[in-house]
């Protein structure tokens, strides 16, 4: 029995007709109201709120998780091809044929992100009661993550991508703010603002995108779009579909935009598990699945993603080899498993299903390892070099088991989550091309060196830690959360398999096919399964059965570039900011003969206030007049050489 | 057609002028007149309280003068004057702008020494006449009378159908505006050097506009618009007096607006002029001048827009680039906000370029959108003193979201409408006019455009984390000083339009659309 619809219809019914929002389904925008208010008392309030104001934070976000379960009911009680539910809220622009309405839309794929964002995120609110507890500033830590909760769940009910758009630029403000937060540390305000700066080369693919699907179609909005995708010009949809390539590269730190998110590492560790392991950096995953339609007509596009998933897959999988700092590791797997989903996503129908069904289990995994590694750093003094740890397994028995259940799913042991959903990427890679196969099955040996070295060095082998240290299991708070996400990392996979039930639940939005091999059904997964025992193999023998030096060795020539991100700094520095300097210092130096010496592009000291009332502006009129001269000249001689 | 060319050709008809259509610029120029007698006659104690009530009156019954004319479409005076919809939206968001802006200038609590203006322009800067002056505490009030004439000629420029009249609104409304740069109270040499700097590139750019005028003339026989596009659609006569004609005319309007290569004296005018002027004249000006360009190059120069076009493709890119490149380096929040105003002049010819009715609605809906948030921000600049006067070096505003939350955070808001965030008026205004400008063939420029933008709003967060995120500088740095219910109001409208255009921009869409095209 296929519950698959097949590819030949997929054109005519590429979107599902919508069902206006009724009954149950009016409270829709409560999912966002919630944590919005949230968020606004939390940073409007002030100090006033501080002894409270992080209980507010886990109740908005614990409130939207209970709306969001009662619609999940509600939806389960439709019929399958009921579940496109919207809810008109109001009109934002409505001018002759440009009609943007502010529409929610929820359907399977929304509400499968949804769940995971309210889910996880209501986990890591409560776990940020305990982590945060000793900053002045933690009220408005919650606010922010309202915040961030709120313009997620914009981005993901968005009916149209204008409003996407919105929500797109909320969770970049979010994570922008959240990854300085301590601001007072350098590194912190330098991560922050290359956040900010790579994000924004991947906004203006979004808006590019935005722009010239309005232009083609008409119309921004999802069924506007996509149902009408079919009609339009290739060259358009490839144009279209490059420019949501842009920006999901920005947001989901694919290559070539993938520099910032080792940096946002320096956020406080809750941050780093919900938004930049399990939640925002999807967002470019949601934003290829949804629209599918477009890149299934845009082949090259769609080459295009495979490439990149297949690339970052790689370079996130080498770059974790590499670091001692236990949170960049992990980073590293992030980029490398959201490469997985990338590559899926660009695989087409064959792949959307999987890509979602891989995000979601990330989602619990990742976030069950990065608030391990919380819980690791709050226990050894903030402390995030591995070589300083081992054998904390001795002291923290909680975090050791919960972690091990990450580390199992990412593996992709059965019945472990990563299994069920890795293998079938693996084997839908392979059904398209041998080589995304290949890229596909090498990164999960490659991931299994890196965890398990990540594993092994920090609660296996000798106890390393410097002698002021004095581990111990973090409070229930914490561990509660993280125990939550390691009993999902263990099971979901399995649960959600059973009976094909997360992809049947999705098809009626991804339309998936089934992957077709030439091998027998076996041969992939276990093919897989004995490259991971290798990988985990060759870490587990040095790092958990040998001493591991305290002092990273000089390593070779590949875990040197590996240390430094595979050189992504290095090439951004060459190409676009040393340029990029060049032309300020040489703009502040044209500029001086206007101003004066004030000028040096940091904020300078004040000084000299008498001087500088007294000071004159030194640009003489001659040389704008002459500038004006010499541009009409230009002006005049442009008219000319056109009518020649 | 024109009058005063029928007078040449002999003959003479008794001019009709339809009073009731031109009530707006009639008006605001009427009260200009009352102004100067108040000036002339009435006792220096009741004279301030007179010039405003006079102010507020005309820009109120102007405003009310424009809704009463809306949906009028004609054109009045023997063919010199337009009233069709884009006029009146033009007409109503100078009128508007201009109330905000005067609320900011009448201001009298935040400069210990009375209000920002020099007791007497004419004193020489840091002579003992002008130190005398102010330890008496003279105050003036003829800039209201020079406001009032500005904003006369602001009304026309756009409104004009020939040139010889938009020749005269030129100049009506730049001759009040050299003076009114010049009257900063404080640190004087750079605001009459800057006023100086204005003066005589504003003369030579009137130069280019009249020579491109006399050029075109030469060539259609007529300074008449809608004579000048017939006679370019019968495609007679000399093409070399219509290209150059083109060129210098443009360079004219180009000046006026603010674009690349014509834009040098902006920084400096900007950082030179009393703040609340500059507030004014980023605005007000911005929004006449292209309304005029809108006009010319729709209305006389549609007919061979396939020539002109690549001329604009290239300033609008240059205009971008170099507004957005040399506002990244800038350290002064009022050659910040100059530079930046170049930039979105440049997206602003992005409308203008896509020569299609979006354009026209799209560069309207900016126009507005970025007037406001102007105003707003200039009247803010105003607040933050030290006790030399206004703080406007960019550290001066590091942690000025820790004490005074509520100005920064306006401040923020307006900043953000610069960068085009979404939700506020800044997204309304770009999305329109990148959208019109791909769907007119434009789409190399829209994506500099987007670029740029992108750049842009690096330089407008920075202030923003520089407000909040940084600490403050030492102790007796600058602080914000509690104005009156004038600059209150200002920014309290301010915000509250930036926010509405933002969130609800279906209203602004329904006037442009209402607004329609220019009538010929």
């Amino acid at each position: 029995m296929s519950p698959f619809s097949g590819a030949v219809t997929r054109a005519a019914e590429a979107v599902p007709t919508a069902v206006a929002a009724s009954g149950t389904f009016q409270l829709i925008w409560l999912l966002i109201a919630l944590p919005l208010a949230g968020a606004a008392i939390l940073l409007l309030a002030g100090r006033r709120s501080d002894r409270w104001g992080h209980w507010l934070g886990v109740l908005a976000s614990t409130a939207s998780f209970v709306v969001a379960v009662v619609l999940f009911v509600g939806l389960l009680g439709e019929s399958a091809d009921q579940r496109t539910i919207t809810q008109h809220l109001f009109d934002w622009i409505a001018v002759g044929t440009f009609d943007v309405p502010v529409d929610l839309r929820l359907d399977q794929l929304s509400m499968t992100f949804v769940l995971l964002i309210t889910g996880v995120g209501t986990l890591i609110h409560v776990y940020s009661v305990g982590y945060m507890s000793h900053d002045r500033d933690r009220r408005r830590f919650f606010g922010y993550l309202n915040l961030f909760v709120a313009s997620m769940l914009l981005l993901v009910l968005a009916d149209n991508y204008l409003l996407l758009y919105v929500g797109w630029e909320g969770v970049g403000l979010a994570s922008y703010l959240l990854i300085g937060f301590w601001y007072f540390k350098d590194t912190a305000a330098v991560a922050s603002k290359k956040a900010f700066v790579v994000n924004r080369v991947g906004d203006v693919g979004l808006s590019l995108a935005v722009m010239i699907m309005f232009v083609t179609f008409g119309s921004v909005t999802f069924d506007g779009v996509l149902g009408s995708a079919s009609q339009a010009s290739e060259q358009s949809l490839t144009w279209i579909g490059l420019a949501l390539l842009l920006a999901a590269a920005g947001k989901s730190a694919q290559f070539p935009l993938q520099s910032w998110l080792l940096d946002a590492m320096e956020g406080p560790t809750p941050v780093s598990a919900l938004i930049h392991a399990a939640t925002m950096v999807t967002a470019g995953v949601y934003l290829i699945v949804r629209s599918g339609a477009i890149f299934d007509a845009a082949p090259a596009a769609r080459t295009a993603v495979i490439v990149v998933g297949a690339i970052t897959l790689l370079m996130g999988a080498i770059i974790g080899c590499a670091k001692d700092d236990i949170k960049k590791a992990l980073a590293g797997s992030t980029m490398s498993q959201i490469g997985y989903m990338i590559l899926a996503a660009g695989l087409g129908p064959v792949g959307y299903s999987f890509a979602i069904f891989h995000l979601l289990l990330h989602g619990f995994f990742k976030a069950d390892m990065f608030l391990g590694a919380g819980s690791v750093m709050h226990g050894m003094n903030d402390q995030v070099n591995m070589r300083r740890y081992g054998a904390l397994r001795t002291v923290m028995k909680v975090t050791w088991i919960t972690f091990a259940c990450g580390w199992l799913a990412i593996l992709g042991v059965p019945p472990f989550a990563g299994f069920y959903s890795k293998d079938k990427i693996i084997e839908a890679a392979f059904s398209v091309s041998t080589a995304a196969g290949i890229v596909t099955l090498l990164g999960a040996g490659i991931t299994a060196f890196y965890m398990t070295r990540l594993f092994a060095m920090t609660f296996h082998g000798e106890a390393r830690w410097h002698d002021d240290a004095h581990p111990h299991e973090s409070p229930w708070i914490m561990m509660f959360p993280v125990a939550v996400l390691a009993l999902l990392s263990a099971v979901a996979g399995f649960v959600l398999n059973y009976n094909n039930m997360f992809v049947d639940w999705l098809e009626p939005v991804t339309h998936g096919v089934e992957p077709s091999l030439s091998v027998a059904g076996w041969v992939v997964p276990t093919t897989a399964l004995v490259l991971v025992a290798i990988g985990a193999a060759l870490a587990w023998i040095p790092y958990a059965t040998r001493p591991v030096p305290l002092v990273a060795p000089a390593g070779n020539l590949l875990t040197r570039a590996a240390r430094a991100d595979l050189y992504g700094d290095a090439v951004n520095e060459a190409v676009f900011m040393r340029p990029g300097q060049y032309l300020t210092r040489w703009l502040v130096w044209f500029d001086n003969r206007v101003v004066d010496g004030v000028v040096n592009g940091t904020a300078a000291t004040i000084g000299g206030l008498s001087g500088r009332t007294r000071r004159l502006q030194t640009g003489f009129v001659r040389s704008y007049a002459l500038s004006m001269l010499g541009g009409a000249a230009v002006v005049a001689a442009a008219l000319v050489l056109v009518r020649l | 057609m024109n009058a005063a060319l029928a007078a040449v050709t002999g003959s003479f008809d008794i001019p009709t002028i339809e009073y009731s259509a031109l009530a707006p610029i009639l008006i605001v120029l009427g009260a200009a007149v009352v102004s100067v007698l108040v000036e002339a006659l009435v006792p220096q104690a009741y004279r301030r309280t007179l010039q405003l009530v006079i102010t507020f009156a005309a820009l109120v019954g102007a405003l009310v003068a424009v809704v009463a004319l809306w949906g009028t479409q004609q054109i009045v005076a023997m063919g010199s004057v337009a009233v069709d919809g884009p006029t009146l939206f033009m007409q109503g968001s100078i009128l508007v702008l201009s109330a905000i802006a005067a609320l900011v200038m009448a201001e009298r609590r935040v400069d210990p020494a009375g209000d920002s203006f020099a007791p007497r322009a004419s004193a020489l800067p840091g002579s003992e006449d002008e130190q005398a002056f102010t330890r008496l505490g003279w105050l003036q009030t003829e800039v209201w009378t020079l406001f009032l004439f500005c904003v006369g000629g602001l009304l026309l420029f756009p409104a004009s159908t020939d040139l010889l009249t938009m020749f005269v609104a030129l100049e009506v409304l730049s001759l009040p505006l050299y003076i009114m740069v010049g009257l900063a109270r404080r640190r004087r040499l750079l605001s009459q050097e800057a006023s100086l700097k204005y003066f005589v590139l504003g003369a030579f750019s009137s130069a280019f506009f009249l020579y491109g005028t006399a050029l075109l003339y030469g060539y259609a026989g007529t300074v008449s618009l809608s004579g000048i596009a017939d006679a370019l659609g019968a495609s007679a006569g000399d093409t070399g007096l219509v290209l150059a004609g083109v060129a210098l005319l443009s360079v004219g309007l180009l000046f006026k607006v603010g674009a690349a290569p014509f834009h040098q004296w902006t920084p400096d005018v900007y950082q030179g002029s009393p703040t609340s002027i500059t507030g004014f004249m980023a605005a007000c000006i911005k929004v006449a001048a292209f309304g005029a360009l809108l006009r010319v190059m729709y209305v006389a120069l549609g007919g061979i827009r396939w020539d002109w076009r690549p001329m604009m493709y290239v300033i609008a890119a240059l205009t971008m680039i170099v507004g957005t490149l040399f506002a990244l380096t800038q350290t002064d929040i009022k050659r910040m906000l100059a530079y930046s105003a170049i930039a979105q002049a440049g997206f602003m010819l992005v409308g203008v370029v896509a020569t299609n009715a979006a354009g026209l609605e799209g560069t309207m809906v900016y126009l507005l959108a970025y007037g406001v948030a102007t105003v707003g921000a200039f009247a803010i600049v105003t607040l933050v003193r030290d006790t030399t006067g206004e703080a406007t070096h960019l550290s001066q505003w590091a942690g000025l979201g820790k004490r005074s939350p509520v100005v920064a955070a306006a401040f923020a808001l307006f900043l953000l409408a610069f960068a085009g965030i979404p939700l506020t008026s800044g997204f309304t205004g770009k999305f329109a006019v990148f959208t019109a400008g791909i769907a007119g063939g434009a789409t190399p420029i829209v994506v500099i455009g987007v670029v740029a933008s992108a750049v842009a709003a690096f330089f407008y967060i920075r202030v923003i984390v520089l407000m909040f995120f940084n600490e403050p500088a030492a102790e007796g740095g600058p602080s914000v000083v509690i104005p009156s219910a004038f600059t209150t109001l200002a920014i309290t409208v301010a915000v509250a339009l930036t926010l509405v255009i933002g969130v609800l921009p279906q209203l602004v869409f329904d006037l442009v659309s209402q607004a329609g095209l220019f009538v010929r």
